[in-house]
């Protein structure tokens, strides 16, 4: 009796696993895994997560840049990384082989860099170590990665590398406005608005030194988490 | 099973076995490229301290350049020149390791000399390479001199680590141009090098001093340290090549 009620247990098991159809690639549920970090889950503003360095590189737009697309990719596939493997992870040293996962992929970063792009290699140089310690990436392996599927950590890295590249592009581009008078310098759409505006008026205009400064940047990102939430509603509980 | 002692020692090995072995493989199979680069890059600030290579996209053309027009030397700090090192193998003046040299001793030192000649092989400008202290962490540069190894031709600063829109502006045209044109020497002779000043806008400056970068003082202060102690140990290079000169004439 006992044995027969297995098999029909089983078999409706299989049954379910067969006739549920496969989610659909960019379902409802998927696309708020990407979009959620993007304004109401943001890791910087929301979760403030990844401060350190949101303060430190953001002087100018083009480090800025490189940064973010550092990160995005870091971000990407450690989580793909640490999914794939989540089911073969001990729990008890699961922190340092996130670690482990994330240097390693950082220092893939920079040999490449190094050996393909020398110029950006030294400029993104400094900023390399700040991607093993960013938080974020550490904060989505622990939260999202550890728990999920290889496909949607996939999305998940890209939301979170997303949400945390649009701040610190936005704050770098008005520092470098302030602090330096110009805006996406070393890039080919580099202007001097403060040369160009001072010549207009025929004065010439002071930058804001203050902008310069990791002061700035934790001016102009409050600034930022003011109208986010004004716009979003988000209260702090 | 997952949680046993065994399996977790089991698993951090292979895990380092796989991850180490990605990293060293990467790194052995891109090391001969990065050298390259490395390479390219000292040619490309040697060049950009006499002349305006920020046009040339080719890297070949730059080493072509480069190979026709750039002799170097190494001289100790006598001014002697150097062509063995302590263990009697030859020295190239682009593979001297300025960061590693500057751990040493000056006495122990060995200093590069790079000679940019004009299109009928006549020397045009003398390079000397520099190393030291910023703010954050090292800077270098290659300081270019005139005929009268007096005159600043140009200078290509580098550095690692400072500040972008602060510190790492000595790396930007608009900084380096500053020096165009000063003097190192005094007019009695004496070694005075050239000091970039506090604060940016300075009016007034002498042949020595050139504007600063404001909220980068220290990081300019280590530009000025690092010149002044350069420069020392290339002065007795640098007199031993004027009263060659005047020999000659």
């Amino acid at each position: 009796m006992s044995e027969e009620i297995a098999e029909i247990s089983e078999e409706s098991a299989v049954a379910a696993i067969a006739k549920e159809p496969s989610e659909p690639l960019l379902s409802k549920r998927r696309k708020r895994i990407v979009s959620d970090p993007l304004n109401e889950d943001n890791p910087i503003t929301v979760q403030v997560l990844g401060i350190c360095s949101a303060l430190a590189v953001t002087v100018q737009f083009k480090p800025t840049m490189i940064m973010s697309i550092a990160v995005i990719f870091v971000i990407v596939f450690s989580n793909l990384i640490t999914s794939v493997m989540r089911n073969i992870i001990p729990n008890r040293i699961r922190i340092i082989v996130q670690l482990a996962i994330i240097a390693t992929l950082v220092t893939l970063v920079s040999e490449v860099l190094k050996a393909y792009s020398y110029d950006m290699y030294k400029i993104l140089g400094a900023y390399v170590g700040l991607i093993i310690t960013n938080c974020i990436v550490m904060g989505r392996l622990e939260a999202f990665a550890m728990a999920n599927k290889p496909y949607d950590s996939i999305l998940d890295g890209f939301g979170s590398g997303f949400g945390y590249a649009w701040i610190i592009l936005v704050v770098a581009f008005f520092r470098e406005l302030l602090g330096g008078g110009t805006v996406f310098i070393g890039t080919p759409l580099e202007f001097d608005v403060y040369g160009s505006l001072g010549g207009l008026l025929g004065t010439s205009l002071q930058t804001n030194g203050l902008m310069v400064d990791s002061i700035g940047a934790f001016i102009l990102l409050g600034v930022i988490i003011w109208i986010q939430r004004t716009k979003n509603g988000y209260v702090e509980h | 099973m997952r949680q046993s002692n065994l399996y977790v020692i089991l698993f951090s090995i292979g895990l380092t076995v796989v991850f180490g072995g990605a990293l060293s493989l990467t790194s052995v199979g891109l090391k001969p490229l990065q050298d390259k680069q490395v390479e390219l890059d000292t040619k490309k600030k040697i060049l950009g301290a006499v002349m305006d290579i920020s046009t040339i996209e080719d890297p070949n053309e730059i080493l072509r350049i480069y190979d026709k027009r750039v002799k170097s030397v190494v001289v100790d700090i006598n001014g002697k020149e150097v062509t063995t090192d302590q263990k009697g193998n030859p020295v190239v003046a682009e593979k001297v390791n300025i960061q590693k040299n500057y751990k040493y001793d000056p006495q122990e030192r060995m200093y590069p000399v790079f000679t940019f000649l004009d299109e009928s092989g006549e020397i045009e400008a003398y390079i000397f390479p520099t190393f030291g202290a910023g703010l954050w962490d090292w800077i270098s540069g290659y300081v270019a001199f005139g005929q009268d190894l007096n005159t600043v031709k140009g200078v290509a600063f580098d550095h690692k680590g400072e500040t972008p829109g602060l510190g790492a502006r000595i790396t930007e045209p608009t900084v380096q141009q500053r020096y165009v044109g000063k003097k190192i020497y005094n007019d009695q002779g004496e070694l005075v090098s050239v000091s970039m000043v506090k604060g940016e806008g300075n009016a007034n400056l002498s042949q020595h001093q050139v504007d600063g970068m404001s909220g980068a003082t220290i990081t300019g202060k280590g530009v000025n340290a690092m010149l002044e102690n350069y420069l020392e140990c290339y002065s007795a290079f640098i007199e031993k090549t004027k009263s060659q000169k005047t020999a000659s004439l």
